[in-house]
């Protein structure tokens, strides 16, 4: 049984499974049964002065039958009073005391009001909080959320005023609604944050619909954008995660965010700089019993690979992301095709003959058999045929031998550099 | 009610025993489905269907949404492509080369072919339009697949095309041969429907050789397309075939394709003659119409019956039995003139035939009667021979002769498609052949026609 047990920033939590601020954590009695299920922490959905929501809130996409491949809301925060919230976080946290609770705070952009909302949650015994930089609907036209986000030197600021009372450890939650999201994440760094955590959702706006031609949702006929999450969304806060990470003046811990649905997701953030992830759509798809294997298969994971701690794989994987220009463009790989395994869809033919290179051959064998057969010397291991590929251990990217030493596009500019000088130098 | 429900056959309600027994798929059972198929390019599915449905294209228009489309890919390559959807033996052929047997399971193609063809049906579509004329006419004679097939595809290309059809309806075996329970009526005349809107004349009850001469025809049209199947099911050569109570399975279905269903059958011993598919809808169509026992006498065994799998299953699960290596030898009546048993020999397999099934041989002395009320006979069809021989066409045992490129016969103005060009031992006769064979006479009328007029 390996040791789940995290520590983010100084915030414990029995396992590394959190749910992220959203609906699923609005009240007592939803994040009592998340414990009880084996959530190991919870983020409080996010408190400030309570607000007013519209129905209808949210809506999915579905692709090629597959319900909820992206989610979106334009919910806001609470809309309770938070007298009543903090009541139900201080019976929460004596109910499950080792489980972590974490505060979402979103005020305006002043120094007293953040000082009051800090004093005021810490009082009734949270293990930290989360300034809610991120939200982009609703709140952002209000100067807080995204739109506070979006300005490294607010970002800078606000977490410094929380952190001029706070005595928790302070997370700044922070928006993907930015070009470099590495510059607020320092920018959090220099404000005093203890931890960031990536990504609140995304703009969006799901759908029209064909027939009223009203957007997805709509709210009596009316849209707005909302906030865009779920598995669609994963690939995106893993680079955020995975560049904060390895930026030389990020050094705090990372909340990861964004499309986690399983413990193989949450396994590839922590490979990737997160100490802990945050889980939203998957609960909210599934209820809040998925933990379960989340839990478990985080840990047979650890118990198969021989390590003892979810600790020890923190950020393993950081060091081999990179820039482009450090990639060996020396490598080759190129495919092969089993035949024993295809079931001749000729799905990689045809995308390599449209799309690509143009290196796949339909042919057929002395018996009137047809084959799919690859010529290597024009393949370019783009990888295309092995995605397309319905059938697993058809197709394979296999490394061919290699030509040439191993040179980088950096390597390359520099040694041409040199000899440019050199050239320069013997002309004159 | 509920116990009703969880019945096979109702004995209360027979024509509940009628209703088609595959629902059709739901929206989202639709949409899962199609979502699953691979889209392969150069599909080996569309190499197994004999009419050739882009199969791939038309699942995906399902997928998106494009039901329209979805249909109209079908039907364009099949004119009863709503029919074959229900009846095609689509194991042994798209169904039967999905890529998928190979790793998981086989796309449900039947069954997305009908979901297509069925919201077209629902949403009485229209799909597709005459061509502009070309001033040629061509007469059809028989209104069945291969013969709306061959209409459907020359009034695409201008042809002004009558049909003379001898029944009530046109359709022909999927109007009248096919069970409801697997086919109702109103998809075939759906597809009839289809042909009518595109021009084409369609003269029901209407024989040609003798509601109309032969020579009519011949002079009035440019070209003749013979498409007149094949007729009813012939004599078993025994004594006490005349008895009330035996039955030309062919007729036996046609009597409950209309919706009128027959009482006479409600707790009867029935028999069926034969192992084919028609001995199989004669024998399930017995049981549905409240009979208390079937049997199918066969006098081969299971491996040389030539009923699909699927349909002997059917069967089976009806309730039929099935009397291997039993050949009828004479029927017995009472003194009114009604069935009341068969006396049957057992048989014994020889030497292979021609066809490489064995030779079946009576077992001398193993006569035995079994009491019955009804005997179905369902060994086969003969042939329309007399117009045939009307229209001078050169045949083989009433299989007409036509050139393989061409689909000529020995007449060139006339040409012929469907069963009645289809020999024994050529494999299956179905309905998806005589569609193809319909298009293709179609094809080589109007190539024919494009060549003389370049020339």
């Amino acid at each position: 049984m390996a040791d789940l047990r995290i520590n983010l920033a100084g915030i414990k939590s029995p396992n590394p499974f959190w749910l992220a601020s959203a609906p699923p954590t609005n009240s007592g009695y939803q994040v009592q049964r998340a414990f009880e299920a084996g959530w190991g922490g919870a983020v409080w959905k996010t408190l400030g002065d309570p607000i007013l929501n519209v129905t209808s809130r949210f809506a999915a996409i579905s692709f090629n039958g597959q319900r909820v491949a992206g989610f979106n809301n334009i919910e806001l925060i609470t809309d309770r009073p938070l007298d009543v919230n903090l009541k139900e976080i201080y019976e929460t946290k004596k109910k499950f005391p080792n489980h972590a609770i974490i505060a979402s705070l979103m005020v305006e952009p002043k120094q007293e009001k953040w000082h009051e909302i800090v004093k005021r949650v810490e009082d009734v015994g949270v293990d930290g909080l989360e300034l809610n930089f991120g939200c982009p609907h609703g709140m952002a036209e209000r100067g807080m959320g995204s739109a506070s986000g979006q300005v490294p030197a607010l970002v800078e600021r606000q977490t410094y005023w929380a952190k001029e009372v706070a005595k928790t450890p302070v997370i700044v939650k922070l928006t993907p609604n930015i070009t470099d999201i590495t510059a607020t994440a320092e920018a959090a760094c220099n404000g005093g944050a203890d931890a960031i955590s990536m990504i609140n959702t995304i703009n969006s706006l799901m759908g029209v619909d064909l027939d009223t031609w009203n957007t997805v949702p709509h709210v009596a006929g009316k849209g707005a954008h909302g906030g865009y999450c779920g598995p669609a969304v994963k690939p995106i806060a893993l680079n955020m995660v995975a560049e904060c990470a390895r930026h030389p003046h990020i050094n705090v811990p990372i909340s990861g965010i964004g499309g986690i649905s399983n413990w193989r997701d949450a396994v590839e953030f922590i490979l990737m700089g997160a100490t802990g992830v945050q889980v939203c759509t998957a609960a909210m798809h599934h209820g809040f019993r998925i933990v379960e294997d989340m839990i478990e298969g985080l840990n047979n994971y650890l118990d198969c690979k021989g390590i003892a701690a979810v600790s020890d794989i923190i950020g393993k994987s950081v060091p081999k992301y990179s820039d482009w220009g450090n990639l060996d463009l020396n490598y080759n790989i190129v495919a092969k095709i089993n035949p024993e395994v295809c079931i001749n869809c000729n799905k990689c033919h045809i995308a390599c003959e449209d799309t690509s290179h143009q290196c796949i051959d339909m042919l057929t064998d002395a018996n009137g058999k047809s084959y799919l057969k690859v010529r290597e010397e024009d393949c370019v291991g783009c990888n295309l045929c092995s995605i397309v590929c319905p059938v697993d251990g058809a197709i394979d990217m296999i490394e061919a031998p290699r030509e040439l030493a191993p040179m980088t596009w950096n390597e390359r500019q520099a040694v041409l550099s040199v000899a440019a000088e050199c050239k320069a130098d013997i002309v004159k | 009610m509920a116990i009703e429900k969880m019945q096979r056959i109702s004995l209360s309600n027979l024509e509940i025993n009628f209703q088609e027994v595959e629902p059709g798929l739901t929206n989202q059972e639709a949409v899962e489905e199609s979502n699953r198929c691979l889209y392969c390019y150069d599909a080996p599915c569309i190499k197994a269907c004999p009419t050739g449905i882009d199969i791939p294209t038309f699942i995906k228009k399902i997928a998106s949404g494009n039901f329209l489309g979805s249909a109209k890919t079908i039907m364009s390559s099949n004119p009863v492509g709503a029919s074959c959807s229900r009846v095609c033996p689509t194991e042994e052929l798209c169904e039967g080369a999905c890529v998928l047997n190979h790793s998981t399971k086989p796309i449900m193609i039947g069954n997305l072919q009908r979901y297509a063809t069925d919201w077209a049906i629902q949403n009485e579509q229209t799909l597709f339009q005459s061509g502009k004329s070309n001033g040629q006419t061509v007469a059809v004679i028989g209104g069945g697949p291969a013969g709306l097939s061959a209409a459907r595809e020359l009034a695409r290309f201008g042809y002004d095309v009558t049909i003379f059809e001898g029944a009530e309806k046109a359709g022909g075996l999927n109007t009248y041969g096919i069970v409801s329970f697997r086919l109702p009526q109103k998809i075939s005349f759906w597809e009839v429907e289809q042909v009518e809107k595109m021009n084409v004349k369609i003269r029901t009850n209407t024989m040609v050789g003798r509601d109309i001469s032969v020579a009519e025809i011949t002079e009035n049209f440019d070209k003749v397309v013979i498409a007149i199947g094949m007729a009813h099911v012939p004599n078993l050569g025994i004594e006490g075939e005349n008895l009330d109570g035996v039955f030309d399975a062919i007729e036996f279905v046609k009597a409950t394709k209309d919706g009128e269903l027959s009482n006479d059958f409600r707790g009867k011993r029935v028999v069926v003659i034969g192992a084919g598919n028609t001995a199989i809808d004669g024998a399930t169509c017995s049981v549905r119409l409240g009979a208390e026992n079937v049997k199918i006498l066969y006098r081969r065994t299971e491996d040389e019956m030539t009923a699909y799998d699927f349909e002997y299953e059917f069967a089976k699960q009806d309730g039929v039995e099935f009397r291997w290596l039993t050949a009828p030898k004479r029927i017995i009546g009472d003194e009114k003139g009604s069935v009341t048993g068969i006396e049957c020999i057992k048989m014994e397999l020889g030497e292979p035939e021609p066809d490489g099934r064995r030779r079946p041989a009576a077992i001398e002395g193993s006569e035995h009667v079994l009491p019955v009320d009804a005997v179905v006979k369902a060994i086969g069809q003969t042939r329309y021979l007399d117009l045939i021989e009307q229209f001078g066409l050169t045949h083989e045992g009433g299989v007409v002769k036509v050139d393989k490129e061409t689909l000529q016969t020995s007449n060139p103005q006339i040409f012929a498609c469907g069963d009645v060009i289809f020999g024994k031992g050529k494999g299956d006769a179905m309905v998806v052949t005589a569609a193809q064979q319909g298009k293709d006479v179609a094809y080589a009328i109007h190539k024919q026609f494009i060549a003389v007029g370049t020339a």
